[in-house]
């Protein structure tokens, strides 16, 4: 099976995979969190976008569901809310100093091999053709947690939250062509409340330490001391 | 059938309820009236199950068997205590100034919360609505963590908000590896539902179980709270108000790794080899004798707790993970009686923190001359989360360590080391806590112990002689999930 | 016959690169509102400086004198492995892409010990950004190429393209990141904005100029004529690796005169979008060109990491 002899359709699915994948590599690169969050809302539609022509060439209606729930959630919702939180805040004009730029991005290129390799047996014993792209959503979720790992704003680790969201929701539309749908709508229920309290808790830990910079989020300690 | 609808319907009107009802004189105790209708609820349903075994609802949504059904019945009756318990604390805490009415109606309406996601996360038969509760549990509590608002507290449910959000992220990876291997045996629509995976588990793809079930471990383990994922247990436990410490401590690890062991329930069905075993044992041990050693060297009270809750997950994951009927019947005891012990030390710890005002044990002084009951309380709480006959902890513990001799006979040392460790640890706070020189100007507060009281009876009889039912249900238990009972 | 073509296709590169780079100038002249110097100004720019005659510094060595001549035959042996309008190149059988990107660095190395030999300070300056900027952007190219030579399984060019142009309309995930990852290379290494700016009178900001300030008569004609020959050879690359359509595979005069004709249009369309590109974005500093240069790079292991994940046989 060479990507020569598939279908335009899946062409195309496994083409905006991989953009997936390059727009979680530009959110490790990102210093400004407006960009930042542009940059999320462009994966979200790509997702969006990859649903769709799942659901047209698999003729599958209820990833169309799918589709416009992560639409209106992940494109249009979250950004708009962290974007108003941003502005709000006073945070669009810092810039984060990313220290090790280039480390980060060479660590993630090699997280994206880890997880090919983790999910290799299960890729090699299966004959979907989709499924290859089921190493990039892995790659997905641990580039998200990269993220979460190497900036200190609080709103890029809700971007990363997001972000291990979405990848797990494309793990979901690669591998089963979408979960059953209530447990789809049990997950974006679930997505939705999780933003509503991360907004609720950037107004606490703004009250309270009056930055959003999580190294300051340092009292307690492992061991008392 | 009904009387699981009611289980899940009755916190569901809570929630709605206490949201729009605002926090009153009489809140406290409409939230206890709440929580005692449920549990008559869940003892009725527990009356359907042993008369009719196992019951499937229509379209199979929901399971109650006998491996959950005690587990229900168990998280209503922690519910109703701690219920009992936070009525009086909680206006208490509002009086001194603590908490305002907005936040004491977030609390009651989010304590509903909570309860509706534990029974969903026991009574639902769908892996992929086990893991919608499981992170909707974490939801609705994440803001009661910062209920205080002190900065350690809002650094708490940070941490608390990100490390289980992250973790549960993985298991929900899990979950939909594991619901491709389903839908490569057919099925669609039922690919998710656990009687229908249990009954084909043969067919199921090994590779894919295997890989899934390290995904499911990591996950819920962060909330189980295996090392090294446990970080954000102690400083949830020890920020956030004493009520929300008891039933976190005593329900949602429970849970969690209620969650697991199903999960492992099908991996093992699927896989010959004992892997999920293996990782649970080293998970287990590594977070038992982590524990035990950073035990000695806590400041704050609650935390010295949680990590002694830390430590006790370890050993039923351990227990869970050596896989013989022994070992899981041992288990299963000590999820019950670890469950009631420990909500019943933290209720003890809030009152005794409120007498001392302060919860750092250095401060803490005398409690046995002040009040003699709470400082009897938390005497004996301690001894019997150490493990002393004849409370139930010791007799689950010492099913555990002939389990390990019988299996793996060189894995009792670490057991015996941790288990000394750890008890040494808890002394060693303790003792000075209740029997050293009483302060001043501390005086006796109004607490009510019933709950604790039944807790330790509770703990103590099921120590001496487990009822017969709860021995049935048990052994059943046990063969579901071991293969074979313990007789 | 086929090596008739092989020579036709060399002396075409080396005579319509001006005519590029002349086409290029022409763009940005009328995208600044400027009016444009005549489209053949660059030939009569290397006729006059072909017709004077060279001032040589007292201290230059044969590296200076020879350079020119070594940098100009390097590119030009490089361009032979290339297909500009026909495939299937006897070159290309001797020579595969990674001895292409070796004649590019040997042309490079000469470029940059004349730029030391005289010892000036500008001349060491650019020769060391020179040396850096190619440092970071030769294995970003490696990598976008290694995709394409991996999709067609040979480092022959000329087969490589065959392969491509025979599958038809592919979307590919690696051909997209392996596209974008040689388009920032190419901007690099041909020294435009916005990593140099080819125009710059400023000694300080320049790269490429900095090294052959000392140049002057025929000397300097073979250089810049080099440095057009090379602009041509990236947009060939781009233009023909992942839009070969119109090439020709057999060498009847009719697909050759097609191929002319898709290569002249591709590449026109190629400098018009580097003309608005180097309009619209400002150069950047120094420190900034590695991280354009390591995004080049990641860019290129994500197309080689694509096809490996999503298109590779199982």
């Amino acid at each position: 099976m060479n990507i020569e002899q598939l279908d335009f359709y899946t062409q195309a699915i496994l083409s905006m995979a991989a953009l997936v994948g390059l727009t979680s590599f530009l959110m490790l690169g990102q210093g400004r969190l407006l960009r930042l969050i542009f940059v999320f809302a462009l994966q979200g539609f790509l997702l969006t976008l990859t649903t769709a022509l799942a659901a047209y060439s698999l003729n599958n209606h209820h990833l169309y569901i799918s589709a416009v729930l992560t639409l209106v959630l992940k494109v249009v919702f979250i950004p708009w809310m962290l974007r108003r939180q941003v502005l709000q805040m006073n945070m669009h004009r810092d810039i984060e100093a990313l220290k090790n730029n280039t480390v980060v991005m060479l660590g993630g290129a090699s997280l994206m091999v880890f997880s090919y390799y983790v999910l290799h047996p299960i890729v090699q014993s299966s004959s979907v053709v989709m499924l290859n792209a089921l190493a990039v959503s892995l790659s997905v979720m641990l580039l998200g947690m990269l993220l979460m790992i190497s900036h200190r704003q609080a709103i890029a680790h809700v971007v990363g939250f997001m972000s291990i969201e979405n990848g797990l929701f494309f793990a979901a539309i690669v591998a089963t062509n979408g979960m059953p749908m209530v447990v789809e709508l049990g997950v974006a229920f679930d997505v939705l409340v999780a933003a509503v309290l991360f907004g609720i808790f950037f107004f606490h830990i703004r009250t309270s330490i009056d930055s959003l910079d999580v190294d300051l989020l340092n009292k307690l300690h492992e061991v008392d001391k | 059938m009904i009387a699981a609808y009611l289980v899940l319907l009755i916190p569901l009107i809570g929630i709605v309820f206490f949201a729009l009802a605002g926090h009153r004189e009489d809140t406290g105790k409409l939230n206890i009236r709440f929580n005692a209708v449920c549990f008559l609820a869940t003892i009725w349903l527990a009356i359907n199950v042993l008369n009719q075994g196992t019951i499937v609802s229509s379209e199979k949504a929901f399971l109650i068997d006998p491996f959950n059904v005690y587990l229900i019945v168990l998280t209503a009756f922690v519910g109703l205590t701690t219920s009992i318990f936070s009525s009086p604390y909680m206006e208490h805490e509002k009086e001194i100034g603590k908490l305002s009415d907005g936040r004491l109606k977030l609390y009651h309406s989010m304590f509903q919360g909570f309860m509706l996601a534990m029974y969903l996360v026991l009574t639902t038969n769908n892996m992929g609505i086990m893991w919608v509760a499981m992170e909707g549990a974490t939801l609705a509590t994440v803001l009661l963590v910062s209920l205080y608002r002190t900065p350690e507290s809002i650094e708490a449910a940070w941490k608390y908000f990100i490390l289980c959000g992250v973790g549960i992220a993985q298991a929900l990876f899990g979950t939909i590896l594991l619901y491709y291997a389903a839908v490569q045996i057919g099925d669609g629509e039922n690919a998710l539902l656990w009687s229908v995976l249990y009954e084909n588990a043969t067919q199921l793809n090994p590779e894919i179980l295997e890989i899934g079930f390290v995904f499911l471990l990591i996950g819920y383990g962060t909330k189980i709270g295996l090392v090294p994922l446990h970080n954000w247990l102690p400083d949830a436990h020890s920020e956030g108000p004493t009520p929300m410490s008891a039933v976190l401590s005593g329900l949602l690890l429970n849970d969690a790794l209620y969650a697991v062991v199903r999960n492992k329930m099908l991996v093992d069905g699927a896989t010959h080899s004992n892997m999920a075993g293996y990782l649970m044992m080293g998970f287990g041990l590594l977070s038992f004798l982590v524990a035990a050693i950073l035990l000695h060297r806590q400041k704050d009270i609650k935390r010295l707790f949680s990590y002694s809750s830390i430590e006790h997950m370890g050993l039923m994951t351990f227990s869970f993970g050596i896989g013989g009927p022994l070992a899981t019947f041992a288990a299963l005891l000590h999820m019950t009686v670890h469950s009631l012990t420990k909500s019943a030390i933290f209720v003890t710890v809030g009152h005794a923190a409120q007498l001392a005002g302060t919860q750092k044990i250095d401060q803490m002084r005398g409690l046995i001359k002040t009040q003699p009951k709470i400082g009897w309380g938390l005497l004996i709480g301690t001894i019997s989360i150490a493990g002393f006959p004849p409370f139930g902890v010791f007799t689950s513990e010492f099913l555990v360590l002939l389990a390990t001799m019988h299996s793996y006979p060189w894995l009792t040392l670490p057991l015996l080391v941790g288990i000394g460790i750890a008890f040494a640890g808890l002394f060693r706070h303790i003792q000075p806590m209740v029997y050293g020189e009483r302060p001043e100007n501390q005086k006796p507060i109004s607490a009510n112990l019933w709950p604790v009281m039944i807790h330790l009876a509770l703990v103590l009889w099921l120590g001496l002689a487990i009822p017969g039912f709860l021995a049935n249900w048990f052994s059943q238990a046990t063969l579901l999930i071991s293969g074979s009972t313990p007789l | 016959m086929n090596w008739l073509i092989a020579v036709l296709q060399t002396t075409l590169f080396v005579v319509l690169a001006p005519l590029l780079a002349g086409w290029v100038k022409w763009c940005k002249c009328r995208l600044q509102n400027r009016k444009a110097p005549s489209l053949f100004q660059p030939y009569r720019d290397l006729l006059k400086l072909t017709n004077k005659q060279p001032v040589v510094a007292e201290q230059a060595s044969w590296i200076f004198l020879i350079a020119p001549y070594i940098i100009f035959s390097a590119t030009v042996l490089a361009a032979t492995v290339v297909p500009l309008i026909a495939v299937d190149l006897p070159t290309s059988a001797s020579a595969d892409v990674i001895v292409m990107v070796g004649f590019f660095a040997f042309a490079r190395f000469f470029l940059a010990l004349a730029g030391l030999d005289i010892g000036t300070a500008f001349g060491g300056m650019g020769s060391s950004r020179e040396m850096t900027i190619s440092s970071l952007a030769e294995p970003a190219m490696l990598m976008a190429i290694f995709t394409l030579t991996m999709t067609a399984s040979t480092t022959n060019l000329s087969f490589a393209i065959t392969h491509v142009l025979n599958e038809g309309l592919v979307l590919r995930p690696s051909f997209v990141f392996a596209l974008a990852a040689l388009t920032l290379v190419a901007v690099a290494e041909t020294g435009r904005i916005p990593v140099d700016n080819p125009a710059t009178h400023l000694e300080l900001t320049m790269i490429h100029e900095a090294m052959i300030l000392e140049y002057s008569g025929r000397h300097l004609a073979l250089i810049e004529w080099a440095s057009q020959l090379k602009l041509m050879l990236y947009g060939v690359l781009i233009a023909n690796i992942f839009f070969p359509w119109g090439i020709a595979e057999t060498f009847s005069i009719q697909a050759l005169g097609y191929g002319l004709l898709a290569i002249i249009g591709k590449l026109a369309l190629l400098a018009v979008f580097l003309a608005i590109a180097e309009t619209l974005f400002a150069k950047m500093r120094l420190f900034r060109v590695q991280e354009y240069l390591s995004f080049a790079y990641l860019l290129g292991l994500l197309g080689l990491l694509s096809h490996i994940i999503l298109e590779a046989a199982r």
